[in-house]
């Protein structure tokens, strides 16, 4: 609820039984709801760009088409960068428990290394991108392979730095003290999505490098 | 008994000028109202492109506007109808009402809410700026392989209006599913809500599910169109009809977008102007919710002549469909009957409604027989069915919410003789217009086309159409008169107009900024009949000598 909103309520609002808010009725806060349900529609959106591909690979008689079967190579760039976005789900989980306990200088530090990892990540991508562009002459054009490539990690990309946004707002807010054991709703949140971001990464290494 | 206390004297009051206060206010009920007056400036919008449409048409021969620029205008209509028109106007009225059926002071995310509202204004600047460059000779499906060639910066324009208002939708569609879940007063149960919010909470679902998936087919679409892809391009390994199955994933539970909220305002209706409560509550639950989960299994019944898709499964799932509505049906039947039926507008609307619908319903039954699609694949018969559930479907049920919602947002009655005049004409006007297309598209006449033969036999059909188009047109008029007259009168500030059932009635009309001052007990989907009528509903009966407590503001 927002401050301004607050204002306008008669007085009591606060109380679970008059504004609605049941406490007591259980469930999650409803941010938290919130984000579950973005989180939600974030996966039809993938879901429509993992559609695509599949129907590519179905479709074509030959997948990856010639002259790309070795373009998209595991190791060493993308497996370093799926190492790297793995290790910062483990740090974003170290850092949430850390606040649910009520330490808020653990949570600082674990969001400070997540924060770290996620630009890093992004870094070692636009490099791959750098080197598949120019070394290998790969790019959005290349026929329908590209397009997916580039569409598919590049949406994905886009979602780290939503995330990495998100992260360095929560860095902002916990450095100020903003967050306590029991009121950190915004941390849970972000934590949710970075494990989203994390989880859709680990699906497109599998199915764009290893599985291809 | 949840009783608030009075509210503070002078706990609201607004320092801003009237225009910044409306610009930046966060309460869903003005949202909502912003939501529904830009709404329909855009049904009258999208109506005179019809009209443009409908007077080429008339008589055979090219007389009144060229090719080009026919085929802008009925890509643009149907795009301003449906993503301009009706998902505002709907989500318009839910912003205003289902907090006050919840019970609730206001959204969950009230400036999440306001961005929702901001972003489709933004969106619908994008879309109508593409008339500037060339506007979108597309049709409302952009089907590729045209829509990734053709050169029109208008199309751009359009993609990208269509994702920011893909964005509002998500954003609403997330606010309205937490809200229902999270605000709802003390007692109401999820099976004593309203219907309305119930048809709206499968609403923002379908939202949620599938918008994301059109979002990804219009960037696709961008790709292509911009920066080399080639995604719906055969010649470097992409599927045009990959284009269709995303935008039908999308587009076959869109209609049930359209339609549910419409269902929803039809069932608070029935039963007011009835004196019944709404017969098989539960079952209408259950279908709302079937019609939801069935509505993301027919999507490749409008590619059946692709010859790429397994007929029999989607038709045998486009047939069940009609299950689930025929319950609503039956049970709006069964509501009425029997009842002390009263004949204002809302109820006239909400009767017509169910007549006409009927008659699209069953059109759209046809088009699940496959044999019988191929032969009506793009004829008129395809136009008829879609502008009977939309016309006679979702434009009835929105003049029935706003005639019965009119009073608790604006204080006073809009006048029932303009209203039944207003009704008439519309009811005749949209036969008129559509029934005849049924006839045509049975004879061959294809949609899209500007101009036919002479010798083809359309032409009187073809006439009495576009009479019914001016009719629907004229039909606006006096609702136009109607509203500004009222507006003029004093305010009545009737609480409950229509004697009704759900909370929005149990304050004041227009209510107060925190919405109530003080909420009944809760025992049934009709908490305010049961304060009225103590033992007459399905509520607790009171003991002797206790008065029920609640009261209106």
């Amino acid at each position: 609820m927002t401050a301004d909103t607050t204002a306008l309520m008669p007085a009591g609002h606060d109380d679970p039984e008059i504004s609605g808010h049941d406490a007591k009725r259980g469930g999650m806060d409803a941010a938290l709801l919130g984000m579950m349900l973005f989180i939600a529609s974030e996966v039809m959106f993938f879901a429509a760009l993992f559609a695509a591909y599949f129907n590519a690979k179905a479709t074509l008689p030959v997948f990856p088409p010639e002259g790309y079967e070795d373009v998209l190579k595991v190791i060493p760039v993308p497996l370093i960068a799926t190492a790297i976005l793995i290790a910062s789900s483990f740090t974003m989980q170290w850092g949430t428990s850390r606040i649910r306990k009520g330490d808020r200088t653990g949570l600082n530090r674990a969001v400070a290394v997540t924060l770290a990892l996620g630009i890093i990540f992004l870094g070692i991508q636009l490099y791959d991108y750098w080197e598949l562009v120019t070394v290998e002459g790969f790019s959005i054009d290349s026929g329908i392979y590209g397009t997916l490539f580039y569409t598919m990690t590049g949406f994905h990309g886009a979602h780290v730095l939503g995330g990495v946004i998100g992260l360095a707002v929560i860095l902002s807010r916990g450095l100020a003290g903003q967050f306590t054991r029991q009121h950190h709703v915004a941390v849970e949140a972000v934590h949710y999505y970075w494990h989203f971001v994390d989880v859709v990464w680990i699906l497109l290494f599998l199915v764009l490098y290893v599985m291809k | 008994m949840a009783t608030t206390t009075a509210p503070q004297t002078g706990a609201y009051v607004s320092r801003r000028s009237t225009v910044l206060e409306w610009i930046t206010t966060t309460d869903h009920k003005k949202i909502g109202v912003m939501y529904i007056i830009t709404s329909f400036a855009f049904f009258m919008l999208g109506g005179l492109l019809a009209l443009g449409i409908r007077t080429e048409l008339a008589v055979p021969g090219l007389q009144f506007i060229n090719e080009a620029t026919y085929n802008q205008l009925f890509g643009m209509h149907a795009v301003m109808m449906i993503f301009l028109f009706v998902m505002p106007m709907t989500t318009g009225l839910a912003n205003y009402i289902v907090p006050l059926q919840l019970g609730a002071a206001d959204m969950s995310f009230p400036r999440i809410n306001a961005l929702s509202f901001w972003m489709l204004v933004a969106g619908a600047v994008l879309i109508m700026s593409a008339f500037a460059f060339g506007g979108a000779p597309t049709g409302w499906t952009l089907y590729a392989p045209l829509s990734a060639i053709t050169p029109e910066l208008g199309v751009d324009l359009l993609l990208l209006g269509l994702v920011v208002l893909g964005f509002s939708s998500i954003f609403g569609a997330i606010n309205f599913i937490v809200t229902i879940f999270k605000m709802r007063a003390p007692g109401m149960g999820l099976l004593r809500m309203p219907m309305f919010c119930w048809t709206t909470l499968v609403t923002a679902i379908l939202l949620l599910f599938s918008l994301p998936v059109v979002a990804a087919g219009l960037i696709m679409l961008f790709i292509d169109r911009n920066y080399g892809g080639g995604f719906f391009d055969p010649a470097v390994g992409g599927s045009p009809i990959l284009w269709q199955h995303i935008f039908w994933f999308f587009g076959h539970p869109e209609v049930y977008i359209l339609i549910l909220p419409a269902f929803g305002v039809i069932s608070e209706i029935i039963p007011v102007f009835s004196r019944k409560p709404l017969f098989g509550y539960k079952a209408f639950v259950v279908a709302t919710a079937a019609i939801g989960a069935l509505g993301f299994t027919v999507w490749a019944h409008h590619m059946f002549t692709t010859g790429a898709v397994s007929l029999p499964f989607f038709a045998f799932f486009t047939f069940l469909i009609a299950v689930p509505t025929g319950v609503k049906f039956f049970n709006w039947l069964a509501t009425m009957w029997g009842g002390h039926l009263r004949f204002d507008t809302p109820m006239l609307y909400a009767v017509g409604f169910i007549a006409l619908f009927l008659i699209g319903g069953l059109d759209g039954a046809f088009l699940a027989v496959v044999p019988f699609d191929f032969m009506v694949q793009d004829t008129y018969w395809v136009v008829s069915h879609i502008h009977y559930v939309l016309v006679a479907g979702a434009v009835f049920a929105i003049f029935a919410a706003l005639f019965y919602w009119f009073p608790k947002m604006a204080g006073r009655r809009l006048s029932e003789r303009l209203g039944k005049v207003q009704f008439w004409i519309l009811f005749v006007g949209t036969n008129l217009a559509f029934f005849p297309q049924h006839l045509l598209g049975l004879d061959g006449m294809i949609r899209r086309i500007p101009d036919y033969s002479g010798n083809a036999g359309w032409t009187q059909l073809n006439f009495l159409s576009t009479v019914g188009a001016f009719l629907i047109a004229l039909s606006v008029l006096p609702f136009l008169w109607n509203v500004f007259a009222t507006l003029r009168k004093p305010m009545e500030h009737e609480a409950d107009p229509w004697d009704a059932n759900a909370l929005e009635w149990a304050t004041s009309s227009p209510p107060p900024p925190w919405n109530f001052d003080s909420l009944p007990e809760i025992h049934t989907e009709r908490p305010w009949f049961d304060v009225k009528y103590p033992g007459v509903g399905h509520g607790p009966t009171p003991e002797p000598g206790t008065q029920m407590k609640g009261t209106a503001a």
